[in-house]
């Protein structure tokens, strides 16, 4: 396997947890929500998916309990900000602070123990390939999930019914409900699917990444997966690309490091940020794709008139 | 919310202390840690150094202890409710801590404080710290000594003297069986994210070394050396059980044979504010069992721990230039404890750039 392919692999391996995450809030937010508790989900995912695979044996209950696990933890954030309308910045920079000291109590049993990896699906004929062969097709469940999510929630929105209204609700709230779509409901749907999809990237962390259980383990991940929604303009393949990106910067400046040029680590490590930066602000130069991809009623609490 | 458990758990402990009649003549021993108790590293070595403490002396001492405590401001608070609380002498473990203990203490003049890591002290406040440096030597020759490739991969987590040290140490060591041995240097710029350790681990291997070594919390690394079918060594505690077939020996922190001493000196009332670096002599760190290496090897490992432990080597002695070419030490001549606590430069050999 030549330098190129391991680089790939890797990058792939760092890349999975950020897309999945990211295109969840990013349905999430199409539907005019903003939750903030991602890195939250996220490690509540990874805890759950750890103990479930301890429990049982099989790193696949692990992921189910993984995605399950987060879609229930977000059903918290909906009932607080969609029933009782609380504060969303609040109370999803509060999930986040429950969900790192939850998972620290769930995980307390499994630290030090060693974990068992997520198998790799070998897809026959397709993996023979020469150089992508063994890079995309030699891969565990959770890539495939998270190409196919990439593509599923880009047909979803931009090609359905349930998605067109997703989209309204999103852009304007008081008009999706004077013309019959169910707000509230959506918007529950909406969030849990965000919280199904950050307890997969979590699941992801503990059962594939880096198969163990520590305290914090998403270490930021949760949040660079909510910059990366703003940075892909609310679009699922620009997820996909951006989440690549970034992966790409961060395994490279690894690498780079290694191999000895002479630049400052701090500046390398930093390089990740600041591509992405200098691409939101490339992006966000042209105004008039900004605001088509903006849900406008991002954030804005509803209260329905009764 | 853990904090506030705990906050809950240690008053419930104090208000049992004072309504037992026998709990008068139990000397109280606080510790305060910045990360989980069960970390599988840092806090954790100092909690097993806790329960080593429990065990030893049983009936004589009661234990109390703050985990997750974030360096800065909180710091302060927390050691303040420890020194309320009746504890006669208290633990702070972590750097960030220093100037919390040093201003507390100024309230508390009967309390004894011990500060690890740290450089300032007071009649109250005493510091402590080991000399893991010696680990790290003892590492670099047996990484010379097993390597193939003849180049090891080095995961540092942030450029401070402390890892700096380490970093030359284990050269030193390497350079004495394999003067041409290089390392590869990454700095991950993180103590604890597995992920990103495992990424720096997996950029190691891809680049052709064939031991790693690293200066970050998680077992990660040790898991992607495994992985790979090449060699590495633990961090902290123990980590044979992330790669039974992989790792090489562990520097192990045994804090718990220090804080018996020291427990034992304020029950004596012989204790006063000292500044103590132990080394392996001491007992203050220990080398895991040496496995997954040829014999040779092996007995090589054990020669050099007992020539340290004897101080018949200190892994910081001349001739060593330093990495721009001009003498540090000079032949026979021992670094003192000053220059290895400040260190800011790089030995000869290492090709990485230290970042200012």
């Amino acid at each position: 396997m030549g330098m190129i392919e391991a680089i790939l692999l890797t990058v792939i391996t760092a890349a999975t947890p950020l897309v999945i995450a990211s295109l969840g809030e990013l349905v999430t937010e199409r539907s005019g929500v903003l939750n903030l508790g991602v890195e939250g989900m996220m490690v509540m995912g990874a805890a759950i998916a750890f103990a479930m695979t301890q429990v049982t044996g099989s790193p696949y209950l692990g992921l189910l309990a993984g995605i399950g696990g987060g879609a229930l933890f977000s059903l918290l954030f909906g009932f607080l900000t969609l029933t009782l309308v609380a504060n969303q910045v609040a109370t999803g920079l509060a999930l986040t602070i429950l969900g790192l000291g939850i998972s620290g109590q769930i995980g307390e049993p499994y630290v030090g123990v060693s974990g068992i990896k997520l198998p790799q699906i070998v897809v026959p004929v397709l993996s023979d390939i020469p150089f992508f062969g063994p890079v995309l097709f030699r891969q565990d469940l959770v890539f495939y999930l998270s190409i196919t999510l990439v593509a599923g929630v880009s047909w979803f929105l931009f090609r359905s019914r349930t998605g067109l209204k997703m989209r309204a609700i999103g852009d304007n709230h008081a008009s999706a409900h004077a013309l019959g779509i169910h707000v509230i409901r959506t918007r529950y749907l909406a969030v849990m699917f965000g919280g199904a999809c950050a307890g997969l990237a979590g699941a992801q962390l503990s059962l594939v990444y880096t198969p163990q259980w520590v305290e914090n383990m998403s270490a930021g991940r949760g949040w660079i997966a909510l910059a990366l929604v703003v940075f892909a303009s609310w679009r699922p393949w620009r997820v996909l690309a951006g989440g690549y990106l970034f992966g790409a910067v961060s395994i490279s400046q690894l690498h780079a490091q290694a191999f000895g040029v002479g630049i400052p680590s701090q500046f390398l490590s930093a390089l990740p940020y600041a591509a992405t930066i200098v691409v939101l602000i490339l992006i966000s130069h042209n105004r008039r794709v900004t605001l088509i991809n903006t849900p406008a009623s991002l954030g804005k609490p509803f209260v329905p008139d009764r | 919310m853990k904090k506030l458990i705990f906050a809950l758990a240690t008053s419930a402990a104090v208000l049992g202390f004072t309504a037992a009649t026998s709990a008068q003549d139990k000397t109280k021993v606080c510790f305060i840690y910045v990360g989980p108790k069960t970390d599988g590293g840092y806090s954790e070595a100092h909690d097993h150094g806790r329960q080593a403490l429990e065990k030893a002396l049983g009936d004589k001492v009661e234990t109390a202890y703050l985990e997750n405590v974030p360096e800065g401001p909180d710091a302060e608070r927390a050691v303040e409710r420890m020194a309320r609380s009746g504890c006669a002498l208290v633990f702070t473990t972590s750097f960030g801590f220093m100037d919390a203990t040093i201003k507390v203490a100024q309230k508390f003049p009967d309390v004894k404080f011990e500060h690890a890591t740290g450089f300032k002290s007071s009649e109250n406040v005493g510091t402590y710290n080991a000399r893991f440096y010696e680990g790290r030597y003892i590492q670099g020759v047996i990484a010379a000594k097993t390597s193939k490739a003849g180049v090891a991969g080095y995961i540092a987590s942030f450029p401070i003297p402390e890892v700096v040290m380490g970093i030359n140490a284990f050269m030193l060591g390497a350079q004495s069986v394999n003067p041409d041995f290089k390392v590869k240097i990454v700095w991950a710029n993180t103590w604890a994210d597995p992920g990103k350790e495992a990424d720096a681990a997996k950029a190691l291997a891809d680049q052709g070394v064939d031991i790693l070594t690293q200066h970050t919390d998680s077992t990660a690394p040790m898991q992607v050396a495994a992985e790979r079918g090449i060699k590495a060594f633990g961090q902290a505690s123990d980590m044979i059980a992330a790669g039974p077939q992989t790792q090489l020996t562990s520097i192990v922190d045994t804090w718990g044979n220090y804080y018996i001493k020291r427990t034992e000196a304020v029950i004596d009332g012989t204790w006063k504010s000292e500044q103590i670096w132990d080394g392996l002599k001491d007992g203050i760190l220990e080398m895991a069992p040496y496995t997954n290496m040829p014999d040779d090897a092996k007995a090589l490992a054990e020669e050099t721990e007992a020539k340290i432990r004897s101080g018949e080597l200190h892994p910081f002695t001349g001739p060593v230039k330093k990495q721009d070419g001009s003498d540090w030490l000079a032949d026979g001549e021992v670094s003192d404890d000053g220059t290895l606590l400040g260190m800011n430069f790089y030995v000869a050999g290492i090709d990485d750039k230290l970042p200012d």
